[in-house]
């Protein structure tokens, strides 16, 4: 983020930027800087907050009028609205899951009857946020979940034998959208670590992922390695 | 929560030890008032529109996102699992603040938002990122960009 603002001001650009880390933008030096204390993955603070949300946006380009360059790194002197990224708040995901029907009550059926269990909930999702972050990998959410189950029994290679680790990666991250949207589909008070916590801990998802990714870090293929160790698990559920 | 101190144990090692380019100088940009600023957002978020591909592994390149385009068809696609979704997910503007800028336009706070947004996926080593980030600054000069407002995740 940095970096794009020196090459931006060297192209002739006048750039302002949010720092979520204050620490990387003291070492890195960007001309102007608004450090705010903020969850990582919300720069500009809570959903659903249009008059903080402004007030950031507004503080942040004001930094394009100051002339105490060339380096300007200013404080946000707010918290964000609701509760922290670690807050337990109490929070339950309203669905609960039963068992499987039929005699199939392994890791994948379990995965697949959540996924309809789910599906009333996915649709209030939707009608409730009038969109959905699902449709990264152009499956639908029991295909993404099929086809990154199957890495557990084979592991598809593209026609040069090469293990495909891009199409893992946005079924992966089709289904955690998918648990996401749907557990949170009614509004209420939570935070990320709530949902984190219900997704790697209570779910049949959760448990077959980690399985998985147990399996796919001792993987031959160096990308699929990398995506297992690196960017599946969240460091703060262990990764 | 972005204090560091706030951070789990691992996630404030994996920051202290980022290796992080350094620049022995800094250009400075002087331009006109806010109220004659043309605004464009550029977010490391990973963002990019439905049916385009995702950003994989060391991605160097970059999305672009129309100032018109449906919130519906926007979607996150960046590497990293070590921050929240769910804002973004609730409201794109807690990643992607365009509603506030079409606000400060539309109140004469800013000049004008640009026609086009851009995406670069933050995981990249920043370095690697110069080649298209100096191209792309030469089509927000075309759209008469003067200021760009950068957003993390």
């Amino acid at each position: 983020m940095c970096g794009l603002a020196h090459y931006f001001e060297d192209e002739g650009i006048a750039t302002t930027l949010i720092a979520l880390v204050r620490e990387h933008a003291e070492t890195m030096r960007a001309p102007r800087a608004l450090w705010v204390p903020f969850e990582l993955g919300r720069p500009f603070g809570s959903p659903g907050e249009p008059a903080f949300q402004r007030r950031v946006v507004a503080d942040a380009l004001a930094l394009l009028t100051s002339t105490e360059g060339p380096v300007v790194l200013a404080d946000f002197p707010e918290d964000a609205p609701g509760p922290k990224a670690e807050d337990d708040t109490g929070w339950v995901c309203p669905v609960s899951f039963p068992p499987p029907p039929g005699d199939d009550t392994g890791p994948v059926a379990s995965l697949l009857h959540e996924i309809d269990t789910l599906a009333p909930w996915y649709q209030l999702s939707m009608d409730r946020r009038g969109r959905s972050l699902v449709g990264v990998s152009g499956k639908t959410v029991k295909e993404a979940a099929r086809f990154a189950a199957s890495y557990q029994d084979e592991i598809p290679t593209d026609e040069n034998g090469r293990a495909l680790s891009q199409p893992f990666k946005d079924a992966f991250t089709d289904v955690m959208a998918y648990y996401s949207e749907a557990g949170t589909a009614q509004p209420g008070r939570h935070s990320s670590g709530d949902t984190q916590r219900w997704f790697w801990q209570d779910t049949a998802a959760g448990h077959l992922f980690l399985d998985l990714r147990a399996e796919l870090m001792n993987s031959s293929d160096k990308r699929l390695q990398f995506i297992a160790t690196k960017v599946m698990l969240p460091k703060t559920q262990g990764g | 929560m972005a204090r560091m101190e706030d951070l789990v144990e691992s996630e404030q090692a994996h920051m202290r030890e980022l290796a992080l380019p350094t620049y022995e100088t800094t250009p400075w940009m002087d331009g006109p008032p806010l109220s004659e600023r043309r605004v464009a957002i550029v977010t490391t978020a990973g963002l990019g529109l439905r049916g385009e591909d995702a950003f994989g592994i060391g991605a160097a390149d970059y999305r672009v996102i129309p100032a018109d385009t449906d919130s519906g068809d926007i979607l996150m696609t960046h590497i990293s699992v070590n921050f929240d979704r769910t804002g973004f997910q609730d409201d794109v503007n807690v990643v992607f603040p365009i509603d506030r800028l079409r606000e400060m336009a539309a109140d004469g706070a800013i000049g004008s938002v640009a026609e086009f947004h851009y995406s670069f996926m933050g995981a990249t080593d920043p370095a690697q990122l110069e080649v298209s980030a100096r191209a792309l600054a030469g089509m927000m000069r075309e759209d008469k960009v003067n200021a760009v407002l950068l957003s993390p995740v």
